[in-house]
């Protein structure tokens, strides 16, 4: 059948099963928009108010379902608003596709109106981009983008379609996309090796991350631990890989890590490093790192192994397949003195904030309790700061996918549109952004979205009035010289949410922490909560930038 | 450090050289020199890039080579591959350097392009070493142009 190119994009997406998709209409996508007016029984196109936040959308979107997000914008700036979007996911490994439209054909190169090279501007930040010239290139083209988003290690793609193309016409024979096999590299001797290598080891640690997540490797994961019986450890991105109500279970490992974990890296005598990247955020002082380990690096990106930390074995592959197939050689090994002095660490070194005044709220309570109300089953998505990390820290995440967070990027103003996203891809799940003040004002205007699509996410702000992460190392670090993180801006949060249509709600003191947390998850529509913090809570353990990894600061005196 | 010659193939569209130098570029590694073109296969372009790393470095950047989508193919190649560069040179401000110039071409092989009444135009294809000692000994007679192409190399069978 014949097509117009916008007509093929939508046929496209169905193509990949998509159903849901995230943008905001220009001039250059005006026929793309028009397909999807055609379509929309079809296709549920979510209008947000800024093109980033639809990138965050569809990022989130794509972190809680396990499926391509879909992002659609115009031409010039349409095109650059997406680009904060498209570099987190890029960080984070997050299957995205990007659609951008773009002046005519006949207009490139001549600095049109709104015209922009953001595939040039895009090249760094996707896995790989096109810019389609001919309509008949252009279904080849998104089914392509489709595999590669979804191809090995996960990554953003962006199209950037000239609106003729998408007006031109051309005949469009549907194709079913196909899926390969989840890939294994690496050779039946380097699994040999890595039996041999774990079988003597006495003091074993396994560390996850975000790979574990996106080959869906929680199974795998928990039964290699078993099998080896040896600890766990989690990365930010890896948040949800294993089952943090688990004995085994040894909290974050890095900079905002658990004391269990730094001490069990720095004894372990087998480091075995799963679906990660050993970002400068985990390892620390790369020269103190694992110093008495050998190194398995399990990866499906080669370019990851001896990047950052020089490793003693690779096995490259998906994830899930290396572990089963790990597991499936390995005999049951015992560690029972070494996870004996896992629980002691853990029982003398556990996460624990005192509020700094009587009757404050402390972040940890104000989680903790938002765990036991929500069966600790929520999706929860953060902003970036400290309460990204107590968020990890204190909300213990059962299955993968509940936790979404930036963090290669670490991009201020991510998690209320990915918390949005989340919740139009599981709609069975309450989902929580916590926030800081900082970054809620970053992007707030999405909050007419949530009200827009009655989308019921609850915005759970910590508001302490300062950029309390970087205020954290003011004080460690520049002699308490606070500049230009103290905001006092003085929003009134609750007449906020109400001027948008959303309940806004209050917690000053920590008896309203649960009543308050409660009305809120009774609501159905989006709610606000203003959650009043001392400013001076810090994040802790910490471990300064550049320093040993076991070396965490475990107390920081506020003495002014 | 060590100088190390890649052979690339790459698919022959628009903007690949520029993610190639690009992923250079951004991760900090060196281009000493280049040379790109077509292959046998039109569709297909080689290029020759010449950089310096340790082993650690020339590892990265062969794989982040290889996860370029555009890219094929990447050798480091030995130092024993068949190394060739071209160079071009217009020199001599007399009739006596002009004659001078004639017995260095002479001596290189080099091949006369073009000829005036005070200067000449020569071409050399050689190894770099014998590049650089031609442009040494022309150096005396007055260079006024000169274009030298980045290393072309291919492993030896």
């Amino acid at each position: 059948m014949k097509l117009t190119g916008a007509q093929i994009v939508v046929e496209c997406l169905l193509e990949q099963g998509v159903d849901t998709v995230f943008g905001y209409p220009g001039g250059a996508v005006l026929n793309i928009y028009d397909a999807l007016y055609e379509y929309q029984e079809k296709i549920r196109h979510i209008l947000t108010a800024h093109e980033q936040g639809a990138a965050h959308a569809a990022d989130g979107y794509a972190r809680a379902s396990g499926k391509t997000g879909v992002v659609i914008a115009t031409s010039g700036p349409g095109a650059t608003n997406l680009v904060t979007g498209i570099a987190t996911a890029h960080m984070d490994s997050v299957p995205l596709v990007a659609i951008t439209g773009n002046v005519g054909v006949p207009l490139l190169g001549l600095d049109s109106f709104q015209e922009v090279d953001i595939t040039g501007i895009t090249m760094p930040i996707t896995k790989h981009n096109y810019i389609v010239k001919r309509v008949e290139d252009l279904a080849p083209i998104l089914r392509e983008a489709f595999r590669l988003a979804n191809e090995g290690r996960k990554g953003p793609v962006l199209v950037d379609i000239p609106k003729d193309v998408t007006a031109a016409e051309t005949e469009f024979v549907p194709q079913k996309p196909t899926v390969d096999p989840p890939a294994v590299l690496a050779a039946d001797d380097d699994f040999q090796k890595a039996v041999e290598l774990i079988k003597h080891a006495e003091r074993p640690m396994i560390y996850a991350g975000g790979g574990v997540i996106f080959s869906e490797g929680a199974k795998p994961l928990a039964a290699l631990a078993e099998r080896i019986d040896a600890p766990v450890a989690c990365s930010l991105m890896g948040q949800g890989g294993y089952d943090q109500t688990d004995r085994r279970y040894i909290g974050m490992l890095g900079m905002h890590g658990t004391v269990t974990s730094s001490r069990a890296v720095s004894t372990c005598d087998l480091f075995i490093g799963i679906g990660t990247r050993f970002s400068d955020r985990v390892t620390c002082d790369i020269k103190t790192f694992a110093p008495q380990a050998k190194i398995i690096h399990i990866d499906i990106d080669p370019a990851e192994v001896n990047k950052n930390v020089k490793v003693d074995l690779q096995l490259i592959g998906d994830a899930s397949e290396v572990m089963r197939r790990l597991c499936n050689m390995l005999p049951d090994c015992s560690h029972a003195e070494w996870i004996a002095q896992i629980a002691d660490w853990k029982e003398s070194y556990p996460l624990h904030m005192e509020p700094r005044t009587e009757g404050g709220v402390t972040p940890q309570a104000v989680i903790e309790t938002l765990w036991r109300l929500t069966g600790g089953n929520a999706v929860i998505t953060t902003e970036v700061g400290q309460h990204q990390m107590w968020a990890a820290q204190f909300y213990d995440f059962k299955e993968p996918r509940q936790f979404i967070s930036s963090g290669g990027l670490g991009t201020m103003g991510y998690g209320l549109g990915a918390a949005m996203g989340a919740q139009l891809a599981r709609p069975d799940r309450r989902v929580v952004n916590i926030a800081g003040d900082g970054s809620f004002h970053m992007n707030c205007n999405e909050l007419v979205t949530a009200y827009k699509y009655q989308i019921p996410v609850i915005e759970l702000l910590f508001d302490n009035e300062v950029l309390g992460m970087v205020r954290q190392w003011q004080r460690l670090f520049y002699g308490k010289r606070f500049s230009q993180t103290t905001l006092e801006r003085g929003t009134d949060y609750r007449k906020l949410a109400e001027a948008y249509g959303i309940t806004g709600l209050r917690i000053t003191r920590d008896d309203e922490i649960e009543p308050v947390l409660k009305q809120a998850l009774s609501e159905n529509g989006p709610v606000l909560i203003d959650c009043v913090i001392d400013r001076d809570i810090n994040v802790l353990p910490m471990v300064p930038a550049g320093a040993a990894i076991d070396r965490p600061i475990l107390n920081i005196e506020i003495d002014d | 450090m060590k100088r190390q010659i890649i052979s690339i193939l790459a698919e022959n569209n628009s903007g690949v050289l520029l993610r190639i130098c690009g992923m250079f570029s951004r991760r900090g590694y060196s281009i000493e020199s280049l040379s790109a073109g077509t292959t046998e296969d039109p569709t297909i372009s080689r290029l020759t890039i010449v950089t310096t790393g340790d082993s650690a470095t020339l590892e990265q950047i062969e794989k982040q080579l290889m996860k370029l989508v555009n890219v094929r193919e990447v050798r480091l190649l030995p130092d024993d591959c068949i190394k060739r560069e071209h160079v071009i040179i217009r020199a001599g401000n007399d009739a006596r350097t002009r004659t001078d110039l004639m017995q260095v071409a002479n001596l290189f092989d080099a091949n006369v392009l073009d000829v005036d009444d005070n200067s000449l135009a020569m071409e050399l294809t050689g190894e770099p070493g014998k590049i650089t000692a031609f442009i040494r000994l022309v150096q005396p007679y007055h260079i006024q142009k000169l274009v030298r192409t980045g290393l072309s190399a291919l492993e030896r069978e």
